[in-house]
């Protein structure tokens, strides 16, 4: 009687199709990945139910936390625009390079005057810089408020949006700082803004 | 030329040298290893960072609009955000009805929120207002904590508010304005 003979078959798959998906969906998530910006502070947001995301171009992005305030804008061209603005109103020149790497900059929080002194840094001393925030009073004419101003004005010129305006501020920071902030944003009659948030689960109903 | 015969065997006798066909297929195994933990990383690092923006709108400052609307103090809750993470209400008037201390969280202030506004709905037909005075000692999340929570409740009228001496001395009374340690 002759064995009943078991084949052998390869354990090898083809993976070519695998490597396929896998690579595609690797390109998917690379390109629409974006470089978290570093904060120069710490701040850890309080958290909401809300779900809505916070919109990915023309913001400005309030950064507030130990009393400090940090200010960045989405868009290069509309950073130029908004230093050039800044430069003439506090009469102040800044070089082609220094507009260049201002463009670049992700969030600064440095007085006006202090600004070539920061721009000069590397990307390594920067992060060890202490910044000492956006001077902020309670002045009608301060330079968080003209920050702010002005960059409404250049994000109107050049992508003629109204600037969204965001604050982020840190869970245990006092609410004066806060109020502070949100009047000089009121003064300019900005009366709609939003709070950064991260995200809690819905209570069940 | 010389050639050498790598054939090794005498089969191939007087018929053409062949060269052996090596095989195209590639081992994709730590390719794909490879581009799994890369797309770990990725969806890890992108999806879960996503901040949500809560919107806020203050109402405006400026003196000069005439079209404000009085609210019957009936319906206005007012919530006095103190220290320590505690908060008082009260409704209508301040100083008329004394103040209930109460915390942030589902059965403190969610509850009272969401009971309030179905008692002042059922007694006056109109929906409760909410006015939020934080105080100088309370922090931002406090401010946060209470917006969610109206959001929550699903509260239509809310705002903003600067705090009174007169509020402030409530909240000393009941020793919830205290400085941070």
């Amino acid at each position: 009687m002759p064995r009943v003979k078991v084949q052998r078959k390869s354990t090898a798959i083809d993976m070519t199709a695998m490597c396929d998906v896998a690579f595609l969906l690797l390109t998917f998530f690379i390109l629409t990945a974006k470089p978290k910006p570093e904060d120069p502070i710490k701040a850890e947001v309080p958290q909401s139910v809300i779900t809505q995301p916070v919109p990915d171009d023309n913001m400005a992005t309030l950064t507030v936390g130990q009393g400090k305030v940090f200010f960045s804008v989405d868009g290069t061209d509309v950073r130029k625009q908004t230093l050039q603005q800044m430069a003439e109103k506090y009469q102040q020149k800044f070089s082609q390079a220094e507009y260049d790497r201002f463009a670049v900059t992700e969030v600064f929080g440095v007085p006006v005057a202090s600004l070539h002194q920061f721009l000069a840094l590397t990307s390594e001393q920067k992060k060890t810089y202490q910044q000492p925030g956006i001077p902020k009073d309670t002045t009608a004419n301060n330079e968080l408020f003209n920050w702010i101003r002005e960059a409404r004005v250049a994000a109107k010129a050049l992508h003629n949006k109204e600037l969204r305006v965001s604050i982020k501020g840190d869970n245990k920071e006092e609410y004066p700082t806060i109020k502070t902030v949100i009047s000089i944003l009121q003064k300019q009659k900005v009366n709609k803004f939003s709070l950064i948030t991260a995200l809690r689960a819905a209570p069940k109903k | 030329m010389a050639e050498l015969d790598t054939s090794g065997g005498g089969k191939h006798k007087g018929g053409k040298v062949r060269s052996k066909k090596a095989s195209t297929r590639v081992d994709l195994t730590a390719m794909v290893d490879l581009a799994f933990l890369l797309i770990t990383f990725f969806m890890l690092t992108t999806t879960l960072a996503k901040p949500k923006a809560m919107d806020l709108a203050m109402p405006d400052k400026d003196e000069k609009t005439k079209d404000q609307l009085p609210i019957a103090a009936s319906r206005s809750l007012t919530l006095l955000l103190g220290s320590d993470n505690k908060l008082e209400w009260f409704l209508g008037e301040p100083g008329k009805s004394a103040p209930t201390v109460d915390n942030y969280g589902p059965n403190g202030l969610r509850k009272m929120l969401i009971e309030k506004s179905k008692e002042v709905q059922a007694a006056t037909g109109k929906f409760m207002y909410v006015v939020i005075k934080p105080s100088d000692r309370s922090n931002y999340k406090n401010m946060v904590d209470v917006l969610d929570e109206i959001n929550i409740a699903n509260i239509q009228g809310y705002s903003i508010v600067d705090i009174t001496p007169v509020e402030v001395q409530l909240l000393q009374k009941d020793g919830l304005y205290n400085d941070k340690k």
